[in-house]
């Protein structure tokens, strides 16, 4: 603590209060946060393990396939495109490290912020707890998380995930909450008048009817997870967030640049996607099977 | 297959079946002095309001609005109930009460004898998936669902099979005639359709007794009454009994064995269409009544006079004379011979035109003021009843206005 003393603004009492409460957590919780640290690392491995798996035009294939399922012919031609492109810059590996930290981090974000907005929603008295979170979660500038997490989890993969998760978390929530509230009166009505048990209206009707809205906050949990990646890497996140820091460590436009396409490049590409499955789900694959065979047959 | 989840107290006055007691009507639902006060509602308004307050009042000073107030009614087994009144009227509320979607303040609700207010949860969703199932005004069917898995909604949530529930599904979809949608969405179905796939939902549970809240009220008039004659049929097939919401007079005298009016909470009177136009309890039900075509409501028997000139004289017997009048003859018991026409004698009954009961006043139009004597009505077992002349005719469609 002693370089603070060198710094301009030190901190008041609060601050101080929190500084307390990390060293506190640091000198008698330690065992805990080791084992959050092995879990999560694990995961993550796992993952880019996964990830790197296959080489990189199967990857690419693969990727364009789903694509074309679930998006359009168009949008398969720039996944091809844009593959092509990071691996021309030599960015392949940077970029496959940087989308297992974002599957990682929005997949816990995903398995904590999903029922909590179902419980949000099914309790006033949770929703009243659980909305200020979001919304310090949300409005807190994201560089803050950054120092407890070194400082619980030092640097690397495992504290930008956990920076990432907390980050990212608030939408899925809001939105599984919203999707939920929204559903109109008439069908939990229609559910209810039909013998529904509590969870059978969840699983039955409020749920289904609310899949659009939370799939729009999956979607935008991803989306606010590839922005934190990235700026997770000056805490050794790793990545394509890594080739945008050496940028502007060495001044080298060039070299940021080509970082920040890259990101670019997945952003779109996890947004199509993702957003492809916030759709009505079941009617795509078998009315564009339709309408394609129905081409076929008139050429 | 379904069985009465009663409290033990109740459950030795459930006859084992509907038709059990001979010809005896059975009440299937019952209402009894049923209050439901939305707000903060409390046992001392109700009682202010029994009382005489002002509804209006207590609505502006305390925020309470008044949906039901005392309210009490029978439903008979097989019956089609209309309960009709002008929106606001508490109808849509009070047919939530039938099956515990909203429970009442004060009263009791009783299904098949069993009370609704002693049940629990579980025993509410019993009753409703088993024994009556609701179809909505706005069709709220479920958009992530295609026809069939809506239709199947019902079976799905009574925990039934996959297999045996599409079936039964299919087959309450081939009834309403949708069976080539099956696999459509519900918003890719025109609102007709859309409200078959409704009345499938709920017929695929072969319910006892369906609720039907203003189910055809957004239909297009000529697709209403396609509906309506759908539900028709449906009871000449098979004998539900059917409580049926309505705001439209016209739609409750079509379908309805008995009519229900409220209005603004209460019920202004009980009875079927022909009562209550002919007796009105007060000038509220006089008003609703007020566009009616009377001649359309009113059948013939209601109209009946007893002949002028009756003769009796059973089959072999010697005709009386004829003394210059239109003279009716019946048999002994009643059964209609034919008549003696002044100076023209005998006609057998095969040559006249008559009545039978049951049809509308304005169908008898035609048929009396083409007869030169007045019209005999005879009933189903070719009785006479009466006759109707032209004069009698006149009179009854002018008291309706």
């Amino acid at each position: 603590m002693t370089l603070s003393l060198a710094a301009a603004h030190q901190a008041g009492w609060l601050g101080q209060a929190i500084d307390l409460s990390v060293e506190w957590l640091l000198a008698n919780a330690q065992g805990l946060f080791d084992l959050i640290k092995v879990s999560v690392l694990a995961l993550v491995s796992v993952t880019e393990m996964v990830l790197e798996w296959p080489p990189a035009w199967l990857f690419a294939l693969i990727t364009a396939v789903l694509g074309f399922w679930r998006v359009n012919g168009g949008f398969a031609l720039f996944v091809l495109l844009g593959f092509n492109l990071v691996l021309a810059m030599a960015l392949w590996s940077e970029m496959i490290a940087t989308l297992s930290l974002v599957l990682t981090a929005s997949g816990l974000a995903l398995l904590i912020g999903l029922p909590l907005g179902i419980l949000s929603a099914r309790s006033r008295l949770v929703w009243r707890l659980v909305r200020p979170c979001l919304d310090l979660m949300q409005t807190m500038p994201a560089f803050v998380y950054l120092i407890p997490a070194v400082m619980l989890f030092s640097t690397g993969a495992v504290p930008s995930i956990l920076a990432t998760l907390i980050f990212a978390m608030p939408p899925v929530v809001r939105l599984t909450h919203l999707g939920i509230v929204q559903v109109p009166d008439d069908l939990i009505e229609a559910g209810c008048s039909f013998g529904c048990s509590d969870r059978q209206l969840l699983w039955k009707v409020q749920m289904p009817s609310a899949i659009p809205t939370v799939m729009t906050g999956v979607n935008q949990t991803i989306m606010l997870s590839l922005s934190m990646v990235v700026i997770a890497s000056m805490i050794g996140g790793g990545g394509l967030g890594d080739v945008v820091l050496r940028g502007i460590q060495q001044l080298d436009v060039g070299m940021g640049f080509e970082g920040g396409i890259a990101v670019v490049i997945l952003a779109v590409i996890l947004d199509r996607l993702s957003q492809s499955f916030a759709g009505q789900p079941g009617s795509s694959l078998q009315e564009r099977l339709r309408a394609w065979k129905s081409l076929w047959r008139s050429s | 297959m379904v069985t009465d989840r009663c409290s033990a107290g109740q459950a030795t006055a459930i006859s084992s079946s509907g038709l059990g007691g001979g010809s005896e009507v059975q009440s299937e639902i019952s209402i009894k002095s049923v209050w439901k006060l939305f707000g903060r509602s409390s046992a001392e308004l109700i009682e202010q309001l029994r009382s005489g307050a002002d509804p209006e009042e207590l609505h502006a000073s305390r925020g309470v609005r008044a949906a039901v107030q005392d309210v009490s009614l029978e439903v008979r087994a097989g019956e089609i109930f209309v309960v009709m009144g002008l929106s606001g009227s508490g109808k849509s509320t009070l047919l939530r009460m039938l099956n515990g979607l909203i429970s009442p303040c004060e009263g009791e609700v009783t299904v098949k004898g069993c009370s609704l207010n002693s049940m629990t949860a579980h025993q509410l969703a019993e009753l409703r998936r088993h024994q009556m199932a609701m179809v909505f005004q706005s069709f709220a069917l479920f958009p992530h669902r295609n026809v069939l898995e809506n239709a199947a909604f019902g079976l799905e949530v009574a925990g039934m099979a996959p297999k045996a529930r599409t079936d039964r599904a299919m087959q309450a979809l081939e009834r309403v005639g949708l069976a080539a949608e099956a696999r459509k969405r519900p918003r890719e179905l025109s609102g007709g359709m859309q409200q078959r796939v409704g009345l499938a939902r709920a017929l695929a549970l072969d319910p006892p007794i369906l609720l039907m809240d203003e189910a055809f009220s957004a239909l297009d008039p000529l697709i209403r009454k396609d509906m309506q004659d759908l539900l028709l049929d449906l009871q000449a097939e098979h004998r539900r009994t059917v409580v049926f919401i309505s705001h439209d007079l016209d739609e409750a005298i079509r379908i309805g064995d008995r009519i229900a009016l409220m209005q603004a909470g209460r019920l202004l009177q009980c009875n079927t269409a022909q009562r209550l136009l002919q007796h009105p309890a007060n000038d509220e039900v006089k008003r609703f009544f007020r566009d009616v075509d009377v001649a359309s409501v009113l059948t013939v028997e209601a109209i009946v006079q007893p002949p002028p000139h009756l003769s009796i004289c059973d089959v072999g017997e010697p005709l009386p004379d004829e003394g210059g009048v239109t003279m009716y003859v019946t048999d002994r018991l009643q059964y209609f011979r034919g008549l003696i026409r002044p100076g023209l004698g005998w006609v057998d009954m095969a040559a006249i035109k008559t009545l039978s009961t049951g049809t509308s006043v304005k169908a008898a139009i035609d048929v009396v003021a083409t007869s030169a004597e007045p019209v005999p009505v005879l009933d189903d077992d070719k009785r006479l009843l009466g006759v109707i002349s032209t004069r009698q005719l006149l009179l009854a469609m002018e008291a309706g206005d």
